[in-house]
Parts: C-alpha cells; structure tokens; sequence
C-alpha cells in the first residue's frame, strides 16, 4: 500500500489546479493520477484559441493554457503517474489503479480530488433511426483525430448538435478542406456562443438549421447521407419537411455528461440535473474528504472558470487534511433553482460560507433578454442584479459578498433554503 | 448600394446589425445597441481579419503532430493561402512553445508559431 496525503483523479485543467492549491496550502505528499500519456486532459485536443481570457488576460490555445499549468506543476514538483487509470475508489479513500509497468496498485489517501472531467454523448443517447455505416463520430473524437493524429473524418460532412464543439469543428474542418453542408440544432436557439456561431459558421456561409434534426441515416458501409426534417414547439419532426443530404460523416454535438462512475461506485450522492456530484461551497462531496472539481461536477463552457472552481477544491482539501480530517461539522443548507434556473453548483451551503461569501454558479432553461437574477431566502430577498441577457449556453456567475449575507437568518435558511430565480 | 449582416460579437447581446455600404464605404448601420457595436462593423466591412489555430506535422515527435497559431490575426482573404502553405511543411523534434515555425507567411507580416513543446519521441524499450 502507497500513502499519500492527497490524490487527485485526473490530469486536466481541473487536476491540476486543485493540485497546485492544495500545494499551497501546504499539503507536501500529492499524487496526481492520469489515464492518458500525458497530462493536460481534453485541452490537448482543443487547438484554437479562446481559453484564458478571464485568468490570465490574455488568448490562449487550449495546448497552451494546459502546458502552464503543466509547468507549474512540475515547478511545484507535484508527482504524477500518466498512463495510470483509477478503477475504483473506496469511502476509507483507498484507491484501486492499474498501469501497465506497475499492475495493479493500492493507494491509501487522506483525501481525494475527483477531476475526471466528462465525456461526450454517443448516437446511443439519442436514439436517430435508420442505417449504421461507418461515418458516425462525436465532435470530440473527430477533434482527436483531426487534431492530435492528423486524419480527416470524411469529405462532405453534416453536424448535429449546435454546441461549441460542434461549431469549432465546423470552421476546423472547413479550413482543412472538408465541405461542412450544414449544422442542425434541435433547439430554437444554439448552445454555443455568438463569437463561434459567428466565425466558424457564418465566415464559411456554413448554414445553422435551427429547429431541425436528423431523423434518418443512409448507407451500407460507409454513410451516403442523412435526412433532416424540421421540428414543432414539442420537437418533434414535421411531417413533409424531409430534406436528404448528401454526406459521408455526421458528426454529433449533443452534449457532454459528467464521468461519474467512480463517483457512483464510492457512493456519493449526484445531482440528476448536472449528472455530477452534490457538492458544497467547499466543492466537498457527500462523502468526507472527497472533493470533486471540474466538469466531473458540472459542464463548463470556459475553462478559466473550471480553474477557479478548482483551486477552491485543492485549497478546501488541504484544510481537511491539516485539520486531521476534522470534517468542519457546520449545519448545511441547500440551494433551491427557482424560476427559470436549471440547476445551481453547489447544491449545498454550510453556515461558514455565511462569513466568507462564495460563488454561485448556474444555468437558465432558455435565453431570457434584460432578465433580473434574485437571490432570496424565504420571502427575504438578499441580492438582485440586472443582466442583458442571460443563455443556457452561458454559465452565470454570481459572487456571492458577506455583506449579502450578513441579513440572512439561519432558522430560515435551514428551513427554506437559498433560492436562485429569475425574474423577466 | 449594397446590404450586409452582421452579428456583433463584442459582448454577449449579439446585435444583429443591417449595414448599408456605398462604393465599399459604410453610409448607415442599424441595430447595434450601442457604439462598440459601429466600430466592430467599420473594422468587419474594411478589413476583416481572423487568428488562425491549426497544425503542422512532427519528425520523431511524441505526438505526429504540433498545435501551431498566427501571432497575430490574419486578414481574413489569406485564410485558405495560409493553410495550404501550413500544411505542406514538415519539422523535427523537438520542438518548443513559441518557436517560430513559419516566419511572415505569405507576405502578411505574421509568423505561425508552436502552441505546445513536443519532447522527442521515447526511445523504444528493449526488453
Ligand atoms: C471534446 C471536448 C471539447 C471541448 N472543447 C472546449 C473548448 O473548446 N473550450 C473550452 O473552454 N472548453 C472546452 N471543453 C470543455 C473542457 O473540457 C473544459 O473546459 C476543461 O477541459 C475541463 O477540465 P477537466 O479537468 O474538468 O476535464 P478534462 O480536461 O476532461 O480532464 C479530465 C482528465 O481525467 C482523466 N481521467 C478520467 N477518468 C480517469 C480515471 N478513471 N483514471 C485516471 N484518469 C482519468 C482524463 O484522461 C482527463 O485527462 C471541451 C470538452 C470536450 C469533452
Ligand atoms: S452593438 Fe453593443 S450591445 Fe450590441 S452586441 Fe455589439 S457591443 Fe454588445
């Protein structure tokens, strides 16, 4: 058995971060586990630019923000297995990898990070009809392909799902010569953010078909094309607005869920909204000593805002275990999504985050224009603020002051919770 | 004259813009809802111009390929002129962030350059 003070699950953005905080607040003996070659996780892959701009001030690639951290970390001399996966993790936090100059190993922990990040959607959890040739990727896999190992999914390509993924991978497709026909989005509106609808689609007159899907897949072998059709309000296909399309890739862009299950596995209880674990301002989990960070908890668009949630779980980490594992044992609360909220990260606030603020991270269920956000407790309203607009697409950050707080009674937020609506 | 669209992508409102051209010159905008939006459209229907991320093969490399971006934004007409030259070219390991690997490509006066280290490939082990 090889002990540490601190394991973290996962070699991406989220890893790393948590690792550098916990180092700094002075937790010496970390691992970092990583199944890849290497770490950096899916911003390897993600070669534009665009990351950074919120925690560095500047346009990063997704390769050069990760090899920062990189960097850091080896500064930080942070040890770290590559090529290592996590198989099972158990509640005393012993933790079960293999790899394959090592076999199996047992690894006990005082606590753990989980920082496995997501994966994407398949065919499988969409259910389309029809034929199932070669042809068929995620926008993800073929961002691999294209990207790290230099081969072209196809040439006349269609792309289902709006979100940004499938947008980068439209203009990174079209630049590399393939003929982008069309992205359709289920949605009345893109999941993705203006800036990529506007210079991956729009720069290549690369149609956005909102309110369609494809409802069929053609071809033996090899896809031959699909059809699209258009959808009512329940999104449903309209009969007669079957249009085929020529094309021998499709790539899908229908979402990214959290990769939890390692967290299944330990037992610690998941939000079905994000599909991550519940967690607290401290990004603890329902059990002691877990914490869990990144888009293993949530899916985020930017990944500087994965980095801050990080750091929050690496130095909460290293608290717990200075604290020789004292769990804090302040009363928690939950938070309530009210109107026009999907969900809200965390799911659960202790009377401390009461004197030092926290951040509240969430999303709409549709884009609402010059919306005002309320964070009431009861009938108490304790904060509002007005936004523009305000889209599923776009986390919304709310920063939280003691001063807003500072009003609130503890008898009635443990009775009725803190809740985040919207008012238009 | 001449109509064009545009989305203003400043902020997160995303104006939908109607602009009013005259021998190549803007004589009316719409839509913005405010004047950042106007600048961006002068900039869009005079000189467009774009960063460009892709990649450029590697020799003996740990992976077969390096992330490499324009250091500074490509007027938007050399895109494609830019990529057939980029992917022509061939470097070895190793090779270091920010290393210039083409230097003012194509006339623009902007150098592509490496967006990530990629160490030389692991010698193979001899068991
Ligand atoms: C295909 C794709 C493209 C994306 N493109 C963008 C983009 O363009 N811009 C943007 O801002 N965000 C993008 N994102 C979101 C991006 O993932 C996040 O911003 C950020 O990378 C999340 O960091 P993370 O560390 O939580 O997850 P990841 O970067 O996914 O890192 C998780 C790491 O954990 C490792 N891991 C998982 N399970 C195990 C295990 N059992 N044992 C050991 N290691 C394990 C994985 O190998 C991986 O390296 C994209 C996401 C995906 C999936
Ligand atoms: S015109 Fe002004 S308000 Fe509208 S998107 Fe541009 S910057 Fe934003």
């Amino acid at each position: 058995m090889h002990n540490v003070d601190l394991a973290v699950i996962g070699g991406g953005p989220a890893g790393l971060a948590a690792a550098l905080a916990a180092r700094r607040n002075g937790v010496d003996n970390i691992l970092i586990i990583e199944r890849d070659k290497e770490l950096g996780g899916i911003l390897q892959q993600c070669i534009h630019n665009g990351f950074g701009l919120h925690y560095f001030g500047e346009e990063l690639t997704g390769p050069e923000y990760a090899e920062r951290f990189i960097e850091m970390v080896r500064e930080e001399n942070i040890p770290y297995k590559t090529n290592t996966m996590v198989l099972d993790i158990q509640a005393d936090r012993t933790i079960t990898a293999v790899n394959s100059r090592e076999g199996l190993l047992k690894i006990r922990a005082q606590a753990v990070i989980l920082a496995m990040g997501c994966r994407e959607r398949t065919r499988g959890a969409i259910n389309i009809p029809g034929d199932r040739p070669a042809g068929i990727f995620t926008a993800g896999c073929a961002q691999r392909f294209v990207n790290m190992e230099g081969y072209l999914p196809g040439k006349k390509a269609v792309i289902l799902g709006s979100g940004d993924i499938g947008l980068i991978m439209a203009r990174r497709l079209t630049l590399e010569g393939v003929e982008v026909k069309m992205v359709c989005e289920l949605m009345p509106y893109s999941g993705g953010l203006t800036r990529n609808i506007v210079q991956c689609l729009e720069d290549f007159n690369i149609p956005l078909k909102l309110s369609h899907t494809v409802v069929n897949i053609h071809g033996k072998d090899r896809l031959e094309g699909v059809t699209i059709a258009a959808v009512d309000e329940n999104l449903q296909p309209i009969e007669g607005s079957e249009e085929y399309v020529e094309c021998d890739t499709l790539l899908l862009s229908v979402g990214l869920i959290p990769e939890n299950e390692l967290s299944r596995g330990v037992g610690i209880a998941l939000d079905p909204v994000t599909s991550g674990p519940v967690v607290d301002e401290t990004m603890a989990t329902s059990v002691e000593g877990i914490y869990a960070c990144g888009n293993v908890v949530h899916v985020h668009d930017l990944v500087d805002y994965v980095t801050r949630e990080s750091e929050t779980a690496g130095y909460h980490a290293a608290e717990f275990i200075k604290n020789n594992n004292g769990a804090s044992g302040s009363e928690v609360h939950r938070t309530i999504p009210g109107k026009g909220v999907r969900y809200i990260v965390p799911q659960r606030i202790s009377n401390n985050s009461l004197l030092k603020g926290f951040k509240i991270f969430f999303r709409s269920d549709k884009v609402y224009v010059n919306a005002r956000i309320a964070v009431r407790c009861g009938r108490q309203v304790l904060h509002s603020v007005k936004r523009q607009k305000i889209s599923p697409g776009e986390m919304e950050i709310l920063d939280l002051k003691p001063s807003h707080l500072e009003n609130i009674e503890v008898s009635s937020l443990a009775e009725n919770g803190l809740t985040i609506e919207l008012e238009y | 004259m001449e109509e064009r669209k545009l989305t203003c992508i400043v902020c997160p409102m995303g104006c939908q813009l109607n602009i009013s051209l005259e021998d190549g010159k803007i004589s009316s905008i719409s839509g913005n809802r405010c004047n950042r939006g106007s600048v961006y459209a002068h900039e869009e229907c005079t000189a467009p111009k774009r960063m460009l991320t892709t990649t450029v093969r590697v020799i003996d490399g740990f992976h077969p390929f390096v992330p490499v971006k324009s250091d500074k934004p490509i007027p938007k007409e050399y895109l494609f002129k830019c990529m057939n030259l980029i992917r022509a070219i061939k470097v070895k390991a190793p090779v270091k962030s920010g290393d210039i690997l083409i230097q003012d490509i194509c006339g623009t006066g902007v150098n592509i350059m490496a967006a990530r280290t990629i160490p030389r490939a692991e010698k193979q082990e001899v068991s």
